[in-house]
This record gives structure tokens, C-alpha cells and sequence, in this order.
């Protein structure tokens, strides 16, 4: 055998060896939790009680009300930030790629800032912010979508400021401009769909940093998943554990989903195959 | 098959008047335009030439809207548009760099300007359809940008640019990213569909022969200033500015005695062009194909220093007694009896030429 066969056997076995240790890294966790959750009383036997109340929605909502309540809160909060980072963020800096580059060093201080900043300290400075928005427009803990666009900026910039780099959009935009459109159909038409997937990128983690955000919540007193999921594992833990896992497992589906959508390039697609033009019999 | 090809139209029936007066645009104390002053005949396709930083883009890019002047103003078919901004313009431009958009076909790409004017579907489909057999890619309609050549992308550009019917076409150095025969080609095309749709066209390009092959008139700038606007013959044969018949073509610089409209240079006299300087020490810009050379000796004598064969001429350099290095074109069939060292004498042709102060 030679030496270069070798060497690619036991590359091989290194990868296989590599997969299969951050495999039981991440899968180990979740097999514990399942095994938890499915133990019968005083830890003998098997059941699947936990899963069977947990799949009941309708007992859920009458049995843990914080639970639902967390729930929804987290599932607005995954919708309302993203959204409302992708208005702020897009905007701001193709607008300033395109007419302020100057400025760009200082929005990108700005964004990475949260980054520094320890969730205590941006509690602190958020409250008198807080006190106000609670006063003008009521005490709703979809609110913490204002804490948490600031928290998920250092992420979104950096996805945003990739597929930026990517494409000409100071071109792009020209192009678009002298063809008629204005400045909104520049973003809509023209700039969105050739970040697609710096959006989704964006997208997707602020939506993981959304579904597992506590510390904020908890301090601000507000209840989303991972506060009710903390609350309900002081009265039973084995549903707080189960919600955990499912709430894991959701989260990975999202995710993966999103970044599946994300990464299929234009023209690449079922519809555009369709459209595609066969190639010419050469004969 | 039956072709959509518009028929060649009067481009004065089409074209719309451009005044361009005394622009001025500073950027951070440089002036990128110094009181540009242009006028474009309705349908005329007009070339602004020049080297880089002279300014001729940034003139494109407030014709457009995408720079706003300092001061001066923008008139289009007698309106002036000076605050207009860029989408109310009605321009249609061809960028430098690639500027489909990726995400749409070539089809597409073609249909949104048309789509921004409210045109209903079919209307936009068959006008797309229209300009894409102007370009000759017809069959590439259903293609994305990446699914292009360079060459193919610029097409559906200006496909996508005519398709608006635009007031005036915009041609911002279309041709420079693609290599040498592609953008001979492309050249030809332009010029070709230019005529035909009789748009009126400003075109920037660094390439003079680029410009003068495609332009009704040619407009050489240089530090923010027009030098000359004239015909492609007349700017190459009677430059009015040294700085023109340098950057226009070859010339030689020779020092010649400018008397009573003509100057004695190389042991014969020609006559000088309107504008020329006077006086004993005067220099006189003389195209290389101004000039003859012989072999032997004669009032004029050189010697040679290199015969070039450049395909469909030659040039010979041959430098003077005084220490002058004068280039000659030639007959490429000649450039074989020229060898470096040869004793040769020169002569001028009797074309006017510029003359300017020593």
C-alpha cells in the first residue's frame, strides 16, 4: 500500500472519527433530555405521558397557561424582530454603501457594540426606555423585540455586510433608477431578492437568538418560552424538560428549513428550470 | 422566420436635443467638471473621449441624475432637467461594470423598465421580444445574467436601456470589460442599432477608437473641459488643441519656422491649421502618416532606429541630425527595406498640421 493511500485512509478515519464525536457532543444533551422525559414514576419503566400531554394543546393551554403564554410570546418575538431589524438594517446600509461610505466604519462600530455590552448593563439602560413604551402603548412582552434587535445587530450586520460585498449594488441600483424605479422599488425589486440569502442568514440568527433569549426577558419580567419553560421546571420538570427538547427540535427545523430556501441560487430553482430553455440538438 | 427588427428610422424623427451648459462639479476641491459646455444634435450620437479623471463620467453620470452639478444646467429637448432626479429623467444607460439584474432573466431584465411604466404583460413581453432580436439574443431570452458572456450581458443592457424608449441613451464605457474583438463587434452593433432606433446617445469611452469608429462627432476633455467637439476626421486632421493631436492618434512633435500660414519643417513647407502659433521657434504636431520616408540621402536626413511591422501598415522611427525621433507610417509591404542604422531622408506629405509655441 503506498504512502498516499495511507494517508487517505486515515484522513478519512480522522473525519469519520471528528463527525462522529460532535455528533454525541450535540446528541448526547438531547438523548438524556429524551430519556428524562420519558421515565415512568420514581424513575422506573417507560412512558409517554409527558409527550402524550404535551401534544394535547387543549390541555396544555388550560393546564400550563404560562406556558402558552411564553409560547406565543416567543413565536411573535421571532416574527416582530427579524422584521424589524431586516426595515432598520437593509435600508441603513445600502444607503450608506451607496451614498455615505464614509460612515461605514461607524455603523459598523454601532451595530457591534451589543457585543460588549453585558445583557445586565442593557437592561439597565433600557428601563427608563421601557418605562415609557410601557406607559405610551402598554406593557406587551412583544416589546422585547426592541431589546432584542439590538441584541441580534452584531449577528445581522455581519450576514448583511457579506451579501452586500457580494453584489454591485451601487450598480445595481443606478441601473434600476435609470430605468424608472424609485427608491423603494430599488430595495424591493432590485436589492432584496440579491440578499436573499444574507436576509435569510440574517434572519435565521436572530430567530435562534430569539428562541433562546432569557436573561433579558427574565430581568424585564416578562415571560417568553425559555422564562415559562424555567418557571414550569420548579413545579414539573419533566414537561419543562420535554418542552425544552421540543422546542429544540422546532427551533432546528426552522432553521434548517430557512437556511435550505436560503441557499438555492437564482436560476436554480424548480420554477426556473421550467422556464430554462432546452439545449439545442447539436444535430 | 419573420424578424421583428424595426425598420431604420430618421433619427431626427426620434432624437431629442441635449444642452449641457457650463457644468461645474467639485469633488473635494478638484474640479471634475470645469464648465463643461455640450450640445448633442437630436438622434446624433456623440463620443466623449478622454483619459481617466478628465471628467467625461462624471458629465454621463449628471446627464443622468446620478450626480447633481455644482451649477450650470441640464436642458432635454428644451426642458431644463437640472433637479430632476434620476427615475423622472427618462434616460436609458448602459453602466460600465455588468449591471443585469441577476435574479431575473434576460427577459425580465428587459420587461422592468416597461413594468415601472405600467405596460400590461403582453405589451411588455412582446417589446422585450422586440429588443432582444434587435440584439440578436432572442434565444438566450430565458437565460440569467450568469448564464451570459460578458459580450451577451452588455447586449440585454442595452436591450433593456432601448426597450423604455428613452429620451437618450447613455453609454457609460459599455465595451471596456470585454476583450479586443468582442468589443469591436459590440461597437459595430451599437452604432448599428443607434441608427436605426435613432436615439439620441452620449457614449464615454477612453478608447479612441472606440470613438472615433462609432460617433457622429467626437468630444475630447481633458481636466473637466471640453478640448474639441468635431467629426472623427476633422478632430484627427485638425486638432485645435496640442493636447487633442497628442491624444488623438500619433503625432511627432517637430520644430519648425512658422511664417504666413506655413511652416518649414523637414526641408519642405506645409500649411498650418487655423490657430496654429507664428514665429521661428514654433513646433508643428504631424501625424506619422504626414510624413514620407525614402532611403538615401536628401534635405532632410535620418537615420533609422527601428522598422515595426504592425499588421496592416508599418512604421519606421528614424531620428534626425538635431536629435529628433520622428515616426513614419508606412506601406506594410515596405517595412523590409528599413533597417536600424540605415541612412534615409524625410519629407512632409503637405497636410496642415498644428503648430504651437516652442
Amino acid at each position: 500500500m503506498s504512502g498516499r493511500s495511507v494517508f487517505r485512509r486515515r484522513q478519512r478515519v480522522f473525519r469519520w472519527v471528528t463527525l462522529a464525536v460532535l455528533l454525541a457532543f450535540f446528541l448526547l444533551p438531547l438523548l438524556g433530555m429524551l430519556d428524562y422525559t420519558t421515565q415512568g414514576p420514581g424513575g422506573e419503566g417507560r412512558t409517554a405521558q409527558t409527550w402524550r400531554t404535551l401534544a394535547d394543546v387543549s390541555t396544555v393551554s388550560v393546564e400550563y397557561p404560562a406556558l402558552k403564554e411564553g409560547f406565543l410570546a416567543s413565536v411573535g418575538l421571532a416574527v416582530i424582530t427579524p422584521l424589524a431589524m431586516l426595515v432598520l438594517l437593509v435600508p441603513t446600509m445600502t444607503w450608506v454603501r451607496l451614498r455615505l461610505p464614509g460612515l461605514s466604519r461607524t455603523v459598523e462600530f454601532v451595530c457591534l457594540l451589543p457585543l460588549t455590552v453585558p445583557a445586565i448593563v442593557l437592561v439597565v439602560g433600557l428601563t427608563p426606555v421601557y418605562a415609557w413604551v410601557y406607559y405610551l402603548f402598554g406593557a406587551s412582552t412583544l416589546w422585547l423585540s426592541l431589546a432584542y434587535v439590538v441584541l441580534v445587530l452584531p449577528y445581522a450586520y455581519r450576514s448583511l455586510d457579506a451579501g452586500l460585498r457580494a453584489i454591485d449594488v451601487r450598480t445595481l441600483s443606478e441601473a434600476a433608477r435609470s430605468l424608472g424605479a424609485g427608491w423603494l422599488t430599488v430595495m424591493w425589486r432590485v436589492v432584496l431578492p440579491n440578499l436573499r440569502t444574507a436576509v435569510l442568514s440574517a434572519s435565521f440568527l436572530s430567530v435562534a437568538l430569539v428562541l433562546g433569549e432569557f436573561t433579558i426577558a427574565s430581568l424585564f419580567s416578562k415571560k417568553n418560552l425559555q422564562v415559562a419553560m424555567y418557571e414550569l421546571g420548579k413545579s414539573d420538570a419533566q414537561i419543562s424538560v420535554a418542552v425544552g427538547l421540543a422546542a429544540l427540535v422546532f427551533g432546528f427545523v426552522v432553521l434548517f428549513a430557512m437556511s435550505f430556501v436560503g441557499t438555492r441560487p437564482a436560476g436554480t430553482g424548480r420554477l426556473a428550470r421550467r422556464r430554462r430553455p432546452r439545449k439545442e440538438n447539436p444535430a | 422566420m419573420t424578424s421583428t427588427t424595426p425598420a431604420p428610422t430618421d433619427p431626427s424623427t426620434r432624437g431629442i436635443a441635449v444642452q449641457l451648459t457650463e457644468l461645474r462639479r467639485v469633488y473635494g476641491g478638484v474640479a471634475a467638471l470645469d464648465g463643461l459646455t455640450l450640445h448633442l444634435e437630436p438622434g446624433e450620437l456623440v463620443a466623449l473621449l478622454g483619459p481617466s479623471g478628465c471628467g467625461k463620467t462624471t458629465a454621463l453620470r449628471c446627464l443622468a441624475g446620478l450626480e447633481d452639478p455644482d451649477s450650470g444646467s441640464i436642458e432635454v429637448g428644451g426642458r431644463d432637467i437640472t433637479g430632476v432626479p434620476t427615475n423622472k429623467r427618462d434616460m436609458g444607460m448602459v453602466f460600465q461594470a455588468y449591471s443585469l439584474f441577476p435574479h431575473m432573466t434576460a427577459r425580465q431584465n428587459v420587461e422592468f423598465g416597461l413594468e415601472l411604466r405600467g405596460r400590461d404583460r403582453s405589451a411588455r413581453r412582446a417589446r422585450a421580444g422586440e429588443m432582444l432580436e434587435l440584439v440578436g439574443l432572442s434565444v438566450h431570452a430565458d437565460k440569467y445574467a450568469h448564464q451570459l458572456s460578458g459580450g451577451q450581458q452588455q447586449r440585454v443592457a442595452l436591450a433593456r436601456a432601448l426597450a423604455i424608449e428613452p429620451q437618450v441613451l447613455l453609454l457609460d464605457e459599455p465595451l471596456s470589460a470585454l476583450d479586443a474583438k468582442v468589443r469591436a463587434q459590440l461597437r459595430d452593433e451599437i452604432r448599428r442599432i443607434q441608427l436605426e432606433v435613432g436615439t439620441t446617445t452620449l457614449f464615454v469611452t477612453h478608447d479612441q477608437e472606440e470613438a472615433l469608429a462609432v460617433a457622429d462627432r467626437v468630444g475630447v476633455m481633458s481636466v473637466g473641459r471640453l478640448e474639441q467637439v468635431a467629426p472623427p476626421a476633422e478632430l484627427y486632421s485638425a486638432p485645435r488643441t496640442p493636447f487633442v493631436a497628442d491624444f488623438v492618434g500619433l503625432t511627432n512633435r517637430l520644430r519648425a519656422r512658422v511664417e504666413d500660414g506655413r511652416a518649414q519643417v523637414l526641408g519642405g513647407s506645409i500649411p498650418v491649421l487655423p490657430g496654429s502659433a507664428d514665429g521661428p521657434e514654433a513646433v508643428v504636431l504631424v501625424r506619422p502618416e504626414g510624413i514620407v520616408v525614402e532611403p538615401g540621402d536628401g534635405p532632410a536626413p535620418a537615420t533609422v532606429v527601428s522598422a515595426s511591422f504592425l499588421g496592416g501598415h508599418g512604421r519606421v522611427v528614424a531620428r534626425t541630425p538635431e536629435g529628433e525621433e520622428v515616426s513614419v507610417q508606412v506601406a506594410n509591404t515596405d517595412v523590409t527595406r528599413y533597417r536600424p542604422g540605415d541612412r534615409v531622408h524625410l519629407a512632409p506629405r503637405g497636410d496642415a498640421a498644428l503648430a504651437v509655441a516652442d
